[in-house]
Formats: structure tokens, C-alpha cells, sequence
């Protein structure tokens, strides 16, 4: 009898010690961890963290002949081609933060040993998937503080100053930078090697920013690649941006011919919940032979 | 299989079986356990115990299924067939508690340790319940100067030394040690047999793999020795071998020719050569050291398997043979 109850004690013990309570204290510490490594590489902070703030400058620059986007036609109004491409330039941010950075990163983790380290030590899987979020997040936040400072101190991009806009802002950066980021963890499942890493998941990551908007103005396309773009997350986080920095006027320009911000969320969601379920399906440790 | 093993792996099966040996004595058990890749048979058959507290090594040429065995035991692999059993729990269903109870030292490792020595040990330590001082870790593994360097600007050997403080951080009851001295230099080596020593006389069970023969009689006190994915010998390692390989041979010169001799009685022959011939000339008697013991224990195998391979050839040309008459 005793015996009985002592072993029930101990199990509650087990459970409360190696708890939820654990698993996010664990998470938090993997957080700086990550951070910090994520900062020590210098390729994945030129090709993800600085690659939105170099082409904002480059097409600024490279444009600013051409005079403002959006003029009326009796030559007034418009907004500089930094303005322009400043949201688009977020959101692309917001898909090599997530999408890229932890593709490549944890194919090049699962490849290099570092996966199966941590999967002979006691860390649960969500403290390492939350210490990768929480990377993605750290990150994703100074880079899109730096591509503000350097539309508005070097280009003199007015920001919005209404307060409805920066919640616009919030939750669709929210939404964003976590399907962002949960995709990432699923996309890493893909390449075979380490090295094969960035062959795999850069070009389709170049691919979308050409089709969704960041690059290349979504109306101008041709309405079976927009229909293609539609199908991915980058054109809808795009899209919300652009209905955060860009004046009402340009609403209009939009395919649907409005900001249409309920399918934003909605196309979103989806692709956050389907990540969700991908990575719970197919996350592992390691490649088990059998 | 020589005799003499066979009688030590019934042996060890009759206290099993006569509860001599109670589970809460043996961390490690593993019973008939085979693993197959395809058609290839990586382990056929192996079955050994390991008693809390011991350490035990195994030994075999590369190929024979020392890797595979480990990480069978670390969760890393699933067995074919038979049973395993790492501090009473299955490790294909081994959860947290049960891995905060291991240290894994993996055979090869090749992050790109952008993080500093300390960093990384304070991050694993976070991991375990109980783990050790991070500072004496560094200081038992020997990079107290390089507390502060990264990981990847150390030298071959030096991560390997952060490999094995890793694995001991979270003050394991069962530590797997995966080749663990590859690319030590003698000194490191020696320190790093000091740790052993002293996570020993702390209780841990330690279950090494290593292609050193020396470093096996220096710390474990069994070992067992794999060939071709079998079992050939287990056993303290100064009784591995079967009697006959561990006979001394008596070595001189007569007339030109060099003559030995095995005998159990090297001291007699050597009387007996005295009276004689007087002084031999070049007289040696020499003990089989480990090495030559253990090679012949691996060369058996071998030579088994090469006769097995031939038959089967041999059974297949003659069916071929009887078909093509047919």
C-alpha cells in the first residue's frame, strides 16, 4: 500500500518537474541562446537580416528618377519609391526571418549533429521550437525597426500616425511573422543535406517575393500569377502591410479593389494552422533508419 | 564462439534465471538483440548486462556493431528483434525523465559552434534537474583557458573534451561514451581516464566503446568483445580469450633457427632448456598482451565468416550447377 502511494508521489513529482513550467523556462533561455548565435553568423545576417534594408535602398535609389508613385493626374500627390516599396520590403523581411533563416537553419542543425545532440538530452521539442520563435521574433522586430530608421532618416518616408493603422500593423505582423516561422520549421523537413540547405529553400523564397508584390507591383501582373501568388502566405502578409503604409488612395489599386484585410487573416490562419499540423507530424529529432 | 564463452553467457543467464541478480542491480540489459538493415545483418544475436556502477566496454574492429548497439541503447535506433532495457525502461520509449538519467558522448559531432565553451555548458546544464557546477566541468575537462573561446575555433581534440563535458553535465546515472578519446593527445587521454575514474567512484555506470585496448584495461571492469555483429568474448578484461590464446610462449635460438614454445609452465621450460643447452641464446618468455589476444579473438570471427561466405557460395554454384544439368 505504501509502496503504491509512493510511487504515485513520485510520478506527480516527475510530472510537475519536467512540466509545462519547464518547458517554457527552457524555451526562454533557448530564446537568447538562439539569438545570440543567430547574430555570430554572418551569412545568415547579410542574406536575411540586412537583404530587406540593402534592396529598400537599392530600388530607392535605383528609382527615384522615375518621380513618385500614384501622382494625380494633375501631377500632384504620390508617394516617393521608397514609400512604395517600404511594405513590401517588411513583409519580405517578415518570410527570410521565419521561412528562410529557420529552413536553412535547422536543415543545416539536423544535417550537422546539433539535432542529434539535443535529442539525447532531456529538452522537450516545444522549448526548442519556442527558442526558435522567439529568434525569429527577436530578430524580425530589429529588422524591421532598422528598414523604418532607414526609409524615414535616409528617405524621408512619412510613417502612419494613425493608431488603427499600427494595430493593422500588429496583428497582421503577428500573424505573419508566426506563420512566418512555423513554416520554416516545416520547410526544413525538405532538404536531404546541409549543404543542399539554401539550394532548396532560397529560390522558391526568391520566386514568391517576385510574384507576391515585394519586388514588382502585385497589380501589374498578370491575373493567373497573381491567382498563383494568392495561394501563398507572402502576398497576403504583403497585402496587409501595404494597407498599413500606403495612403487610402492606393486601395483601389488592390485586385480586389480594397485592403480586403478579412481574407488576409483568413489566408493566413490557415497557413499557420497547416504549419502547426505539419511540423506535429513530421518533426523529428533525427532521420530514424527504420 | 569459443567454449569458454559460451559457459560465462549461460552462466550469467542462470542467475537471471535463479534471481541472483535483481533488476534494480543491472542498468543496462540487453537480450538477443538483433538489428537488420535490409539484408544486412548488423547485429545477430547479442545479449549482456551491465550491473549499476560498472563500467564496461566494448571492443571491435570498425563495422562490427559497436555504434549500432549504443544507439540502440540511446533511443537513436530501433532494434529488429530481441529486448533492451536501459535503467528498466524500453529506449524506443524512453521520455524526458529517463534521458535527464543519461549522458551521451555520440561518436562524431561537426556543429558549427558558434558559441563559447561556458555558454554552451550553461545551456545544457539548464536542461538536467540536478546537473553539475559548470566551472568544475570545465576544469575536469581541461579548458579552463578556453573557457571563453568558441567552439569552433578549438582544436580537434578540444571538442572532444566539450563533447564529454556535455555528456557528463547533467550528473548522468548511465553515461555512453562513443569512442570517446579520438583525436586526444597522451596527456588528454590520461585526464580524461582521471574523469572516468572519478565519475566511477561517484556510482555512475559508464558503457564506453573504444578502438584502445589500453584504455579498456585501464578503466572498465568488464568487456565484451563484438566481430561481424556477434558477441565472441565477454568478461574482466584480463580473462578475455580463451585459456589456450593466454598460454606464454617460451622464444630462443638453437642452432640458428628460432624455436617457441607454449607452455602453461614457462619456468619448468626454461629449466629444462638450461640443463640442456646451457645459456640459451635470445631466450624470451613472452605473455600474449591484450592486443594479440584480442586479435585473435576478432580473426576467429573473421576467418568464420569468410568460411561461411565461402560455403554458401559454394552451396550456390552447386545449385546452379544441378539446375543447368536439369
Amino acid at each position: 500500500m505504501s509502496t503504491v502511494t509512493q510511487t504515485s508521489a513520485g510520478q506527480a513529482a516527475v510530472k510537475t518537474a519536467f512540466g509545462m513550467g519547464r518547458t517554457v523556462r527552457l524555451g526562454l533561455s533557448r530564446i537568447g541562446y538562439e539569438t545570440k548565435i543567430y547574430f555570430r553568423q554572418t551569412d545568415t545576417l547579410f542574406f536575411t537580416f540586412l537583404f530587406p534594408v540593402i534592396m529598400l535602398t537599392i530600388f530607392s535609389v535605383a528609382f527615384q528618377g522615375l518621380g513618385n508613385v500614384g501622382v494625380n493626374a494633375d501631377g500632384t500627390g504620390g508617394i516617393s519609391q521608397a514609400a512604395a516599396y517600404l511594405p513590401g520590403m517588411i513583409a519580405a523581411g517578415i518570410l527570410l526571418s521565419g521561412v528562410q533563416n529557420l529552413g536553412v537553419d535547422i536543415a543545416t542543425e539536423r544535417s550537422d549533429g546539433t539535432l542529434k545532440r539535443l535529442g539525447g538530452t532531456p529538452l522537450p521539442v516545444l522549448s526548442y521550437f519556442f527558442g526558435k520563435m522567439g529568434q525569429v521574433f527577436a530578430t524580425s522586430i530589429l529588422q524591421i525597426a532598422l528598414l523604418l530608421l532607414v526609409a524615414v532618416v535616409a528617405f524621408g518616408v512619412q510613417l502612419p500616425t494613425d493608431p488603427a493603422k499600427w494595430m493593422t500593423f500588429v496583428w497582421v505582423y503577428l500573424l505573419g511573422i508566426a506563420t512566418s516561422a512555423i513554416l520554416g520549421i516545416a520547410i526544413s523537413r525538405l532538404p536531404r543535406t546541409g549543404k543542399s540547405a539554401t539550394a532548396v529553400i532560397i529560390p522558391p523564397v526568391l520566386i514568391l517575393q517576385f510574384i507576391s508584390g515585394v519586388y514588382l507591383q502585385f497589380s501589374l501582373l498578370p491575373n493567373w500569377l497573381q491567382t498563383v501568388a494568392s495561394i501563398f502566405p507572402l502576398k497576403w502578409i504583403a497585402q496587409g502591410m501595404r494597407a498599413v503604409f500606403l495612403p487610402e488612395s492606393f486601395a483601389s489599386a488592390e485586385p480586389g479593389g480594397g485592403w480586403d484585410l478579412g481574407a488576409v487573416a483568413v489566408a493566413l490562419l490557415i497557413w499557420l494552422i497547416a504549419g502547426l499540423v505539419i511540423c506535429r507530424v513530421t518533426f523529428r529529432w533525427i532521420r530514424k533508419d527504420s | 564462439m569459443p567454449r569458454s564463452v559460451r559457459r560465462r553467457l549461460l552462466l550469467a543467464g542462470d542467475q537471471r534465471q535463479h534471481g541472483v541478480m535483481t533488476s534494480n542491480d543491472i542498468a543496462v540489459s540487453v537480450q538477443n538483440l538483433t538489428k537488420t538493415y535490409g539484408a544486412f545483418a548488423a547485429l545477430k544475436g547479442v545479449t549482456f548486462d551491465i550491473e549499476r556502477g560498472e563500467t564496461f566496454a566494448l571492443l571491435g574492429p570498425n563495422g562490427a556493431g559497436k555504434s549500432t548497439t549504443i544507439e540502440i541503447l540511446e533511443g537513436y535506433r530501433d532494434r529488429s528483434t530481441g529486448d533492451v532495457r536501459v535503467l528498466g525502461v524500453d529506449p524506443q520509449h524512453g521520455g524526458l525523465p529517463w534521458k535527464a538519467k543519461l549522458g551521451i558522448v555520440l561518436q562524431s559531432s561537426g556543429e558549427s559552434g558558434n558559441v563559447t565553451v561556458r555558454e554552451q555548458l550553461t545551456q545544457f546544464a539548464g536542461m538536467y534537474p540536478n546537473s553539475r557546477d559548470v566551472n568544475e566541468v570545465i576544469a575536469a575537462i581541461g579548458l579552463e583557458e578556453k573557457a571563453n573561446t568558441r567552439i569552433k575555433n578549438l582544436s580537434g581534440g578540444q571538442q572532444r573534451r566539450v563533447d564529454v563535458g556535455l555528456g557528463v553535465i547533467g550528473r548522468p546515472e548511465v553515461l555512453f561514451l562513443d569512442e570517446p578519446t579520438t583525436g586526444f593527445d597522451p596527456e588528454a587521454r590520461r585526464q580524461f581516464w582521471e574523469l572516468i575514474r572519478s565519475l566511477k567512484r561517484e556510482g555512475t555506470t559508464i558503457l564506453l566503446t573504444t578502438h584502445y585496448l589500453d584504455e579498456a584495461a585501464q578503466l572498465s571492469d568488464r568487456a565484451a568483445v563484438v566481430a561481424g555483429g556477434k558477441l565472441v568474448d565477454i568478461g574482466p578484461v584480463g580473462s578475455l580469450g580463451s585459456a589456450e590464446a593466454r598460454i606464454p610462449i617460451v622464444r630462443w635460438r638453437e642452432n640458428g633457427i628460432v624455436r617457441e614454445q607454449r607452455a602453461a609452465d614457462p619456468g619448468a621450460v626454461v629449466a629444462a632448456l638450461v640443463a640442456r643447452l646451457g645459456e640459451p641464446a635470445e631466450l624470451e618468455v613472452v605473455r600474449p598482451s591484450l592486443e594479440d589476444i584480442y586479435l585473435e579473438l576478432v580473426t576467429e570471427e573473421n576467418a568464420e565468416a569468410e568460411a561461411r561466405v565461402a560455403a554458401n557460395q559454394a552451396e550456390t554454384i552447386k545449385l546452379i550447377t544441378e539446375n543447368e544439368i536439369a
